[in-house]
Order: C-alpha cells, then sequence, then structure tokens
C-alpha cells in the first residue's frame, strides 16, 4: 500500500503521466475539432501512423525537428482532406471513409518505409527533441521535474488546448464551427459555406492530429516501429466522447488516461510476478470502454454528426 | 456546379460493373507507388498474376487465402446492411480459433464427426459472444459499437498472447508461445493432396449461400434489411429492432469467428499470436467492394487474395515491400466508396452557361 501511495507523490510519476498524455492530448483536440463540425474521422490512427512516419522521416533527411512537426501537420491535413473530400461535399460514409484513410495512411506510411529503407533491420535513430530546461520553473521542487521538464511539443500540445478553446467559444470562427455541427441549415441562411468550414476544421484537425504521432517518434522514441501507434487513435475517439466535445475536459481526460497508464507501469513492476503484463497492456482499452459506458447515457454529440449535408436540402 | 440526382433501384449489373471499376482504378492508382518504388508496372502486375493464378499450387494458395476473407467479409456485410459497424471481425477470428483450439486439442474425444462440429461451433459460439457485448451497449445504453469493437481487437489479441504464454502454451514447443496441435479427428480436412487449401473453403462458401437465404427469403433477413434502412421506421413498423441487432451481432460476430476456425484446424493446426496478417479489416474491404452482397463477397475476397498472395510472390521475386497489397486494398477501399455515388446518382453538372441561359 505505502509502496502505491509512494508512486502517487513522486514527480517522475507525474512527468510519465504527462508524457503519455501529449499524443492523446494532440489525437483528442483534433479529434474533437472535426467532430465539432459534425464530421467523425475515424482516420485518426492511420493519420497518427502518417504523422509518426512523415515527421521521423523528414528530420532523418535532414529538415531539422520543427521542419519535421510542419511535415507531419502537412501529412496529416493531406489524408484529412481525403476524408473531408468524400465526406463532406461527396457525403459519403463517415464510417468507412475513415476506416479507408487509416488503411490508406498506415499501409502508405509502411510501404515508404520499407521502400526507403530497404534491408534495415533496426530502424535508424533521430536526434529527438530534448526536454526543456526552462530557468527558474524547472528547479522548483516536485512541480519542477513534474511539469516543466518536458519536450517542446508537450509545451505546445497544452497550448493548443488553450488556443482551441479560445478559438471554438471565443471567436466568430467557433461559433461558426460549432454551429454547422449543429444546425448546418442555419449556418448556410447566414450565407456563410457549410462545405467550406466543414472540410477546413477536418483538414485542421487532422494536421493536429498528425501531431500525436510525431511526438512519438520525435519525441517519445526518437525512431519509427511498426506497429508503434497500437490503438492510440481509436483512445483518442473514445476519449473525445468521454470529454463531451470540450478542449478542458479532453485535457483532464488524457492526463488521467496517462496518470493511470503510468501508474500500471510502475503498478507492473511490484505485483509483475503474480499477474501476466498482458492484463496491464489491456487496461487503456479497457478503461477507454469504461470510460464510454459511462458517459453514454449524458453524451450530448453535435446534433448534425455523421448526416452530411446537401446544399439546398433539407 | 456539380449536383447528384438520385437514381432508383440499382440493377446487379450496375452493381458489378461499379465494383469492378473500383477495382481496376484502384489498380491503376497502385502504379504511383509502384513507380516511387522502381518498378515496371507491367511487369510486376504481371509477376503478381503469376502468382496468384500462374500455377495450381498457386491457385490453391490464393483459395485458401481467400477462405478467412470470405468469412471476415460475410462478417462485415451483414452487420453493415443492419448499420451495426462492426469493425472488430480481427479480434473476434482470434476469439474463435481461441474456442476452436481450446476444444479441438484434447477438452474432448471422439470422432471426426463429432469432433469437427464441436470444434466450428465453439469457433463460431467464441466470436459471436465477443461481439454480443458491444451489440448490448449499444442497444441498451447508446455506446457506439465502432469503438468498442475496435478496442476489443487489441484486448482480445492481448488476451490470446496470454493463454499462448500461459496455461494453452505447447509443453513441446520449445518455449514458443503457439498453443498444442489440433488433434487430427478435430482438424478440417486437405481438399486436396499435398495442398494447404481445406474444407473451411467450402465452409466458407456455404456459409455466403445461407446468408445470401436470410437475407433475401426470411423475415429475419427483412427485418435486418429494414433496420439497416431506418431503424427509427422499422421500430415504428413493428419491427423488434433489439432482437434483430442482437441477431446480427451474434450472427457477424461468429462468421468472424468461423475464420478462426479455419486458420488454425483447417490450415495451421495450432494457434500462434500471428495467425491473422488483418485479415479482419481487409474483411471491411471485401464487404464493400461486395456491396454488402453475400454472394459479391465471394468474388471480392477471390480479388483482395490474389492481390495478397500475388504480391507475395511479386515482393520475393523483385524485393520490394509486399506493403504494396495492403495499400492497393485500401486503395480499393476509398475508390469503391467513390464509386458507390455513381450507382446512388446521376451526377449532373449544372449552373453552366446552358443553364443559366435556360433560366432566364
Amino acid at each position: 500500500m505505502t509502496e502505491i501511495l509512494d508512486i502517487l507523490v513522486s514527480a517522475n510519476f507525474w512527468a510519465a503521466a504527462l508524457r503519455i498524455a501529449t499524443p492523446l492530448i494532440f489525437g483528442v483536440i483534433g479529434a474533437l475539432v472535426c467532430e465539432r463540425a459534425g464530421v467523425l474521422n475515424l482516420g485518426i490512427e492511420g493519420i497518427f501512423t502518417a504523422g509518426a512516419m512523415a515527421g521521423w522521416m523528414a528530420v532523418w533527411l535532414g529538415a531539422g525537428l520543427w521542419g519535421g512537426v510542419l511535415v507531419a501537420a502537412m501529412a496529416g491535413a493531406f489524408f484529412g482532406l481525403i476524408h473531408a473530400v468524400l465526406t463532406v461535399p461527396l457525403g459519403l460514409s463517415q464510417h468507412v471513409s475513415g476506416i479507408g484513410v487509416t488503411l490508406f495512411a498506415t499501409s502508405l506510411s509502411y510501404f515508404i518505409y520499407r521502400t526507403a529503407l530497404p534491408d534495415v533491420s533496426s530502424p535508424p535513430r533521430i536526434e529527438a527533441f530534448q526536454p526543456l530546461d526552462i530557468p527558474v520553473l524547472s528547479d522548483l521542487p516536485f512541480i519542477g521535474p513534474a511539469l516543466f521538464q518536458q519536450t517542446a511539443l508537450t509545451f505546445l500540445a497544452l497550448a493548443l488546448v488553450i488556443a482551441t478553446a479560445y478559438v471554438l467559444y471565443r471567436t466568430p470562427l467557433g461559433l461558426a464551427i460549432q454551429a454547422v455541427g449543429d444546425n448546418p441549415a442555419a449556418v448556410e441562411s447566414q450565407g456563410l459555406s457549410v462545405y467550406a468550414i466543414r472540410m477546413g476544421t477536418v483538414v485542421a484537425g487532422s494536421a493536429i492530429m498528425a501531431l500525436g504521432g510525431a511526438f512519438l517518434t520525435m519525441s517519445a522514441f526518437d525512431a519509427f516501429f511498426f506497429g508503434m501507434v497500437n490503438g492510440r487513435g481509436w483512445i483518442c475517439i473514445a476519449l473525445t466522447v468521454f470529454a463531451s466535445w470540450r478542449p478542458g475536459k479532453a485535457l483532464i481526460g488524457a492526463l488521467l488516461f496517462g496518470a493511470f497508464d503510468a501508474f500500471q507501469v510502475r503498478l507492473q513492476t511490484e505485483v509483475g510476478s503474480f499477474i501476466p503484463g498482458q492484463v496491464f497492456l489491456m487496461m487503456p482499452y479497457l478503461l477507454s470502454i469504461a470510460a464510454l459506458i459511462v458517459v453514454a447515457r449524458k453524451a450530448d454529440y453535435p446534433r448534425a454528426l455523421l448526416v452530411p449535408y446537401f446544399r439546398g436540402q433539407r | 456546379m456539380i449536383r447528384f440526382e438520385p437514381r432508383g433501384p440499382v440493377p446487379v449489373s450496375r452493381m458489378l460493373a461499379v465494383s469492378v471499376a473500383a477495382a481496376v482504378a484502384a489498380l491503376v492508382l497502385a502504379a504511383i507507388p509502384m513507380a516511387f518504388a522502381g518498378l515496371s508496372v507491367f511487369g510486376a502486375y504481371g509477376l503478381m498474376a503469376k502468382g496468384a493464378f500462374g500455377s495450381v499450387f498457386a491457385f490453391t494458395e490464393m483459395l485458401t487465402r481467400a477462405t478467412p476473407l470470405i468469412l471476415t467479409g460475410l462478417a462485415a456485410a451483414v452487420a453493415f446492411k443492419a448499420k451495426l459497424w462492426n469493425i472488430g471481425a480481427e479480434g473476434q477470428l482470434y476469439a474463435g480459433a481461441l474456442a476452436a483450439v481450446a476444444v479441438g486439442t484434447g477438452l474432448v474425444s471422439g470422432p471426426s464427426y463429432v469432433l469437427i462440429p464441436l470444434v466450428v461451433l465453439a469457433g463460431a459460439l467464441a466470436g459471436g459472444l465477443v461481439m454480443l457485448g458491444p451489440t448490448l451497449l449499444k442497444t441498451r445504453l447508446g455506446v457506439d459499437e465502432v469503438v468498442t469493437t475496435l478496442l476489443l481487437n487489441f484486448v482480445i489479441l492481448l488476451f490470446v498472447q496470454m493463454m499462448l504464454e500461459g496455461p494453452m502454451q505447447d509443453p513441446m514447443g520449445m518455449g514458443w508461445p503457439q498453443s498444442e496441435p489440433i488433434l487430427d479427428e478435430a482438424a478440417l480436412p486437405k481438399l486436396m493432396a499435398r495442398m494447404r487449401i481445406h474444407w473451411g473453403l467450402v465452409l466458407a462458401l456455404a456459409a455466403s449461400l445461407g446468408i445470401w437465404f436470410l437475407l433475401k427469403r426470411t423475415v429475419w433477413g427483412f427485418e435486418i434489411r429494414a433496420v439497416g434502412e431506418n431503424a427509427a421506421a422499422a421500430r415504428h413498423a413493428g419491427i423488434p429492432v433489439t432482437a434483430t441487432f442482437v441477431r446480427v451481432g451474434l450472427l457477424s460476430g461468429a462468421l468472424a469467428g468461423l475464420a478462426g476456425v479455419g486458420e488454425v484446424a483447417g490450415l495451421k493446426g495450432y494457434l500462434t499470436a500471428d495467425l491473422s496478417p488483418g485479415f479482419g479489416y481487409s474483411g471491411i474491404v471485401v464487404a464493400m467492394l461486395a456491396g454488402l452482397s453475400p454472394v459479391g463477397v465471394v468474388l471480392a475476397a477471390l480479388f483482395i487474395a490474389s492481390i495478397f498472395v500475388g504480391a507475395d510472390s511479386m515482393s520475393r521475386a523483385t524485393g520490394v515491400s509486399n506493403y504494396l497489397a495492403d495499400l492497393i486494398v485500401a486503395m480499393a477501399l476509398l475508390c469503391v466508396l467513390v464509386s458507390g455515388l455513381f450507382l446512388r446518382f446521376r451526377i449532373r453538372l449544372v449552373g453552366g452557361p446552358a443553364a443559366k441561359e435556360a433560366a432566364e
């Protein structure tokens, strides 16, 4: 019991929680933005993979770390555009298109990786983002190591939460995005283009998602592996419902998730000899399902989610 | 300005034409990554065709690969008909395989005509039960089944790994995480001597006829289609929507479970955690290419299987990554989605000069 308490009060644990939460923050914010505009984006798992591969490869080819981040975002935007074209003006099934984008983005990323590096057995490493050493803040007791010794991408994720909340709730653009997700016909009658707003939002949201993948290769692991995304994208889709499509709650959900994941890794070292490791590895997925069950009854879906809008048709 | 005008009912011939067009479009689009990888496109497709159809061995390998794809394709098709988004065929396949191995490695003993049906039933039941959870969560609590079925894939694969490293590990397996071999009496017989093709193919073909009959000729089939077209209207019409979802979920999961049975009891003989190279996900593409038609599923599965088997053989000959096959399959899904527009809509250009003149 005391070991468990020791874990919870260690700065190291909370630093790990925030680190594990970072890709989920990008993913859930991206997914939430798309869904606020009425478009479910199941391409997320593949977009994560594409962001991870594209960002890593750009850096490996000498683009610089921020150049890699940009390339990852552009890869995400590209697959987001495919999903947007298929689901918004063409009005095709968002479920099927999203799965298609996931399969396409994943297989294309793997194919490019294998074509560029046909015979490599151990993946080449890059010089990844290092934890920032912020004067004063990093030296604070407990808070310093837990909160401020993270890489720049974690701070970018936190900044994105604030920026997304600001844009959604405080700007005309944000109100328009929320409106096309709730009542697109009303937006059209205001003289705004539902298609343009929805497509732009899906492309931007997908670019944000891809940064979650970029974090994996450019901050967490410094290399690209097959199967490295491993369901994180789907977990973000579950977290979006859990967060009731609110950026603040999305951050809390991702952090809770990161804390739980960091906790189970540490618990595993305590009781690993009694319980098979797979039980712990299952936890994130079971937890996501549990989170969906908990909020299912009061889930307040954007009213036009999954409903294609056709101009001049009601 | 482009306008979509809804068409009437879709004739089968046009549905077939659209699927073929989508498959061809995917093959044409795949020329881009092939050229990028330095392949000559015609040469590569020649090698792929030879690898899938070039000899009796190649052809039976292709049919062997198509067997689980027919079953996972049916699993997706029947669920999607009711707009029950079962994306969890991969996990259900493993559940079926695990149950088949549990029953077929000595839990019960007896002659083949007892053991084989038991193994098949156990696999189907396990797959169905896995899908029952997400279906009930959807109908009782309104939990989205897309995410739950997907997340369960990861849970089940981890569970299989746990069993294969724990209670179900083969003591004679030199420490490899694999199950004991299935008893000879419990294995699906081979269809041809010295080839890998097995009775799972017959099972898959029978299942596709069975599902066709169910959907076209029975009350349950009518209810499934009605729920898929408009669940609210179906409820008004007195169709038991919840019960229909549960039946469809069980059936869909059972079909995916059968795919797992075929792979362990017909092909490999024992269970490992890499039993399926994504048959569950490819099944979605098969179902969409087939326009959700149970008979079309067979043709679509043959197409996808020939891509996979052909690309494997082409990859060995040229050294180009066989992820190309996954890429073509993903492109086929996107192409069939787009081409579906031509099925449902007549596409007209409106608002051009001619239309303006007419308006004036």
